[in-house]
């Protein structure tokens, strides 16, 4: 229908205001969708400049100095949960939470014979972390020095929006104090007062979790992660999240 | 105040609300059944939601967010609907306008109250809101601009009842652009999460603005004729032919639902999309079959859009049993959308030993007490607005 058509149909009810009028409001309220729509693209667009697809990121590519992460080296779990233990002494973890667990695998094998794979698991601490861009208060955020992903617990509104968000199940609604936890790598009670490892890395007996400076072509878990003919691996690298989180036979 | 109210409660004009017992002795249920639901609320919040509520770690958010989504889509709906009339002028609408925009105040206030007793913190959302403001945030921008659609329709609601419709259009305008985009973004608080393959995409926007114009469609047909019968009003000629208009709509919104489902399903299924097709098995014919196929097909889609056709949008009666069960329909769409989204395993095809093929989760009392009292605080409202505001019948243009 072309618009002179339209002008001249009779104003069928809010007959004060003009066609011309309407357009006008009309005009106006693309302009603030615009601007909805344009802010939106504008917050996400940082986001992906964080890094490029690969499991581990090119050497020169790490974000954040130190850029902490963890390998987590795979076969050699026994699941004595020792790492759990710790992590929950440590870290003031109630009884039904947990910041980091122990899931069970099993894979068929020869001869009719199954292995069992015990895989740790906790916060990914994620390069473009899902929890982070969706909480409403920024009471979620990624240490800007670190890279380490922190809770401000009186920030927290309890919208659990995190918890959904997250792929790997890695945090859980704190009753006591009434916000959302998750592991930040120890860095309240041990990084931040001079530990070079968290307490989980610290309590594995089978020296399964290595924790360290990614950035630091030094450290273990570079050497780690850059072993030539290791295979390395992340959980659920389809989400896009970019975790820090690294998992390797090696 | 006072000679604010005074311009805003018509005294004469209007239709005269029925002073029958029975008006009051439900106002009085309702009324009393919103402040026990409210009740359980508080406890909720003073004990701890892990003491009450069926939510956990895997499933965190429960039936109070599929109540939150039912009635902020409601209010959007019934926004929608109402700028029809009022906005865009087309006539056949504007009988129904005024209640649409004052219904579409109650029900925002309704999914105001659940969510404040499903979020566990409340009362730091106005600071943190503020000084954290997240614009990556859906939930933020929601939060906001649904803050904003109320102001804006409060706005247009006081400007109707004083006879001033030019600038009631302008504010009806600005709340139809700030609800939708409020709505829109809370289909992206769903549909942007990657690590959620049930959500995850742009239908969830889409399908959300699409289904809220389904809701104020069958909401309107369900309070207009609800307002009529309890004060034994007779429906007039334009009221008939507004109620017939906002039928067709509803029909025309159920068909493209049934679009939208079908390819959802087909999207779902065909080449076993990872975690996507876990969850449409359930939807299909597993534990939340019965939802889908009695609740949001049948009672939802099928049932009211044959209703429709076969009395041609005429039979008010008919009407009014088709947008009953569209609601009831509705619910089972919005609980469906939120629990399904999260009983996926995040470690789903991975062998696991001892790991649930799918999350569980069962609403509680509390959790029921607090979502049934939001729509009772929103009967109550309905009952009280025909008395106050005199049927809505809009005067003059």
């Amino acid at each position: 229908m072309k618009l002179k058509e339209l002008e001249q149909l009779k104003n069928e009810g809010v007959d004060h205001i003009s066609s011309i009028e309407r357009r006008r409001f009309l005009k106006l309220g693309f302009l603030v969708t615009g601007v909805y729509l344009g802010g939106k693209a504008l917050s996400l667009a940082p986001l992906t400049e964080a890094q490029a697809a690969e499991v581990v990121p090119p050497k020169g590519k790490y974000s954040y100095s130190p850029h902490y992460s963890m390998v987590i080296r795979e076969r050699l779990c026994i699941n004595c949960e020792l790492c759990v233990e710790a992590c929950n002494g440590t870290n003031d973890v109630p009884s039904y939470g947990y910041r980091t667990d122990i899931l069970e695998r099993r894979r068929a094998i020869v001869d009719d014979k199954y292995e069992t794979i015990f895989m740790p698991v906790l916060c990914n601490h994620c390069n473009r972390p899902p929890c982070v861009r969706v909480c409403p208060t920024t009471a979620t955020w990624k240490d800007e020095t670190t890279g380490i992903v922190k809770m401000n617990p009186g920030r927290c509104i309890g919208c659990k929006t995190c918890m959904t968000a997250c792929p790997y199940n890695a945090r859980y609604f704190k009753e006591e104090g009434r916000f959302v936890d998750k592991c930040n790598f120890c860095y309240d009670t041990l990084l931040s007062k001079g530990a070079k490892e968290t307490a989980c890395v610290t309590a594995c007996p089978a020296d399964v979790r290595v924790f360290g400076d990614l950035a630091d072509t030094n450290s273990r878990v570079y050497e780690l992660l850059h072993t030539p003919e290791t295979l390395v691996w992340v959980l659920r690298p389809k989400t896009g999240a970019l975790p820090n989180v690294y998992y390797t036979n090696a | 105040m006072n000679g604010v109210m005074d311009s805003i409660l018509p005294r004469t004009g209007g239709l005269e609300p029925s002073t029958a017992k029975g008006i009051n002795v439900a106002l009085m249920f309702f009324g009393i059944f919103t402040l026990v639901g409210i009740g359980f609320g508080v406890h909720s919040l003073v004990v701890g939601h892990e003491h009450t509520f069926g939510v956990s770690r895997e499933v965190p958010w429960g039936a109070l967010i599929a109540a939150y989504v039912f009635f902020v889509v409601t209010s959007t709906g019934l926004c929608i609907v109402s700028s029809v009339g009022h906005v865009f002028g087309i006539e056949n609408f504007e009988p129904i306008a005024k209640r649409a925009v004052y219904m579409s105040i109650v029900t925002i206030v309704a999914g105001f109250i659940v969510i404040a007793f499903e979020i566990e913190n409340t009362w730091r959302m106005p600071v943190g809101n503020v000084v954290g403001a997240n614009l990556s945030s859906n939930i933020w921008w929601m939060g906001t601009l649904y803050g904003a659609y109320l102001v804006f329709m409060i706005g247009e609601f006081i400007l109707l009842q004083k006879d001033s419709h030019k600038k009631a259009a302008y504010f009806g305008l600005a709340g139809l652009i700030s609800g939708i985009a409020a709505h829109s973004n809370l289909g992206a608080v769903f549909g942007l999460l990657n690590g959620r393959p049930f959500w995850h995409g742009p239908y969830m926007p889409i399908y959300f603005i699409a289904s809220a114009a389904l809701s104020g469609c069958v909401t309107i047909i369900f309070c207009t004729y609800i307002a009529h019968k309890v004060n034994k009003w007779q429906m007039s000629y334009d009221q008939e032919k507004a109620m017939q208009s906002v039928a067709k709509m509803a029909a025309l919104t159920i068909a493209i639902l049934i679009f939208f489902t079908i390819w959802k399903v087909i999207a779902g299924v065909a080449g076993h999309p990872p975690g996507k097709v876990l969850a449409m098995e359930a939807l299909l014919n597993g534990p939340y079959s019965i939802n889908f196929w009695v609740g949001e097909i049948a009672f939802g889609m099928l049932i009211p859009f044959i209703i429709i056709l076969a009395v041609r949008a005429k039979n008010m009666g008919a009407l009014f049993i088709a947008s009953f069960c569209a609601i009831l329909g509705i619910f089972a769409m919005r609980y469906d959308l939120v629990i399904l989204g999260q009983v996926i395993p995040h470690y789903y095809g991975m062998d696991m030993v001892d790991y649930p093929t799918l999350f569980s989760y069962k609403p509680t009392l509390h959790e029921l007490m607090v979502a049934a009292s939001g729509l009772t605080f929103c009967l109550f409202f309905l009952f009280l607005g025909e008395k106050l505001f005199r049927g809505h019948v809009t005067e003059s243009h």
